[in-house]
């Protein structure tokens, strides 16, 4: 079988890359589950949207919005398909009840999203007892088949589905005991600790781990240390908390197998491919956006960068793309990782830079230079870890900068 | 009453301390205009939005995700969440559609969040 745009994933970064690349070319989209909107469907909690539509929706309404574009639209959507390999020549094998498919595309746009990190990466002690679940798989369990994972819950983490689902426990009757965070900081937006612990009286105890998991059928408790500035736990500072769960809300890893797979080159900062401002990997014609690109904190980000990806996805089938010269981006002072991360087209009106900080930082001068050149300037009031920072600017400053720009985030806004 | 606030209209957080003397509630700690509102609304009206599922009989799933049309005072929530486990939606539904009017005496309705077709 023969398609102009393959689409691997259905959820928000899916979506919006087909919806796109659908006005440039025929595009098939394929999602492994039996219906579209990815992680979206079971984040029943508002705060979607308030970027791209300016009013605060649900990730379901989110969903919705895309899903209803997809059904007026002539892609083809084959459900229940997962794709089990992709070749250099993107030729696509796929597979789903009917059987094994194989689909030579002209341009492919990976938007598998991201999975939890489990507790077999962060190797916490003790037994293997039932009741212990990532934050995500909890949020299946109660918001879509039903079922409350436990009654007395410990939280391990404190990164923003964790915070969703400590509240969620709380409105569904659960005791959450606590929300234990290995670093000194949190993991969330701010608006998620105020709304879902603080708004429920559950505590957040910066500093702490797990030491040691009980219970042989069922979680009976665990051990909780308080850690120390190299992070390990002090031994005279562990106290025993009976429980009947253990929630772990450690982070989000980009799902790349399929990327690693066909050779693309990727990023160890970001757990996803190199990409350029169009959203193109390192492999001509294969496209990455959304989680798979890097864990990104809001959904509309996720939609505008995956529009580009969409597009130039859509572009590239139709043979019609054309590159100005390589600029790499170099992540400088403070910037632990920046999308894109090079540049090779620079016929957008406008860029857009993605940014994770190192350290938090208030009053902090935003710099783009090509060494010694300033290009451009942004101010920011703070700077902190878990907020993604986002720069636009126009595309014509970028050209003639000989091939190298570099970000710098400095503190103290001095001029 | 709580008096001390983080706040969240912007990234910042700043930590508000209020105080209450009479009708008079003075702030400090926030750093603009919009902290001392925030607060404001917090300390004498706090209202928040409504997620949660109701069941769902025939549907594709056998919940229907739900939010309040609006925000609620923040102490119906539970009330609110209460009331709501004892409904059942009935299949086809469209996004949007009203699931229950003035929920917990609210005054607020609760709306469907995705469409749910029959199974």
């Amino acid at each position: 079988m023969k398609a102009e745009v393959v689409v691997i994933g259905g959820g928000p970064a899916g979506l919006a890359a087909a919806l796109k690349a659908s006005e440039h070319a025929d595009v098939m989209l394929l999602e492994r589950e039996d219906e579209l909107g990815g992680i979206l469907p079971q984040c029943i909690h508002d705060g979607f949207g308030n970027f791209i539509f300016n009013e605060m929706m649900t990730g379901p309404e989110y969903a919705q919005h895309f899903i209803d574009g997809v059904k007026k639209s002539d892609i083809d959507v084959r459900l229940e398909t997962a794709v089990l390999e992709i070749g250099m020549d993107r030729k696509i094998v796929a597979t789903n009840p009917a059987g094994i498919m194989e689909i030579e595309a002209r341009a492919i746009v990976l938007a598998m999203g991201c999975r939890e990190r489990t507790r077999n990466q962060i190797l916490i002690p003790g037994t293997r007892p039932a009741g212990i679940y990532t934050a995500g798989t909890a949020q299946r369990l109660i918001n879509i088949e039903g079922v409350m994972p436990g009654r007395k819950i410990v939280m391990l983490g404190s990164g923003d589905v964790g915070l969703i689902m400590a509240r969620r426990f709380a409105l569904e009757g659960a005791e959450v005991e606590g929300v234990y965070e290995l670093l000194p900081k949190p993991g969330g937006l701010t608006r998620n600790i105020v709304q879902c612990l603080d708004d429920y009286d559950i505590p957040l105890h910066l500093s702490h781990t797990i030491t040691d998991i009980k219970g042989k059928e069922r979680v009976e408790g665990v051990t909780i240390a308080r850690v120390d500035e190299s992070m390990s736990p002090i031994k005279e500072t562990e106290r025993f908390i009976p429980c009947d769960c253990l929630i772990l809300a450690v982070g989000l890893i980009p799902e790349n197998e399929l990327s690693k797979q066909v050779g693309i080159a990727i990023d160890k900062r970001t757990g996803g491919p190199f990409v350029d401002e169009h959203m193109e990997t390192s492999v001509p014609g294969i496209f990455a956006c959304g989680n798979v690109a890097h864990v990104h904190d809001l959904v509309d980000d996720v939609t505008l960068a995956s529009e580009i990806a969409g597009t130039y996805a859509g572009k590239y089938a139709a043979g019609k793309i054309e590159e100005a010269g390589r600029v790499n981006i170099t992540a400088g002072k403070n910037v632990r990782y920046v999308v894109p991360q090079f540049l090779r087209g620079l016929d957008m009106d406008s860029i857009t830079f993605y940014f994770r900080v190192k350290e938090e930082s208030e009053d902090v001068n935003i710099v783009i230079s090509d060494g010694d050149r300033i290009i451009f300037e942004k101010r920011e009031m703070v700077v902190k870890p878990p907020e993604m920072v986002k720069v636009v600017m126009p595309s014509s400053l970028l050209a003639n900068t000989g091939g190298e720009v570099r970000i710098d985030v400095e503190g103290k806004y001095e001029k | 009453m709580r008096n001390e606030f983080t706040c969240i209209e912007c990234p910042l957080g700043c930590a508000i301390t209020a105080e209450k003397k009479g009708d008079e509630i003075t702030v400090t700690g926030n750093r603009c205009a919009r902290g001392k509102k925030y607060v404001i609304q917090e300390m004498t009206d706090p209202r928040r939005t409504l997620t949660t599922t109701v069941f769902v009989e025939n549907g594709i799933h056998s919940l229907l995700p739900v939010r309040s049309d609006g925000k609620i005072p923040r102490d119906a929530m539970g009330r609110c969440v209460r009331e709501l486990s004892k409904i059942k939606a009935k299949t086809p539904v469209k996004c949007g559609d009203v699931i229950a009017a003035n929920t917990g005496g609210t005054g607020v309705a609760i709306i469907a969040s995705r469409d749910m077709v029959k199974k």
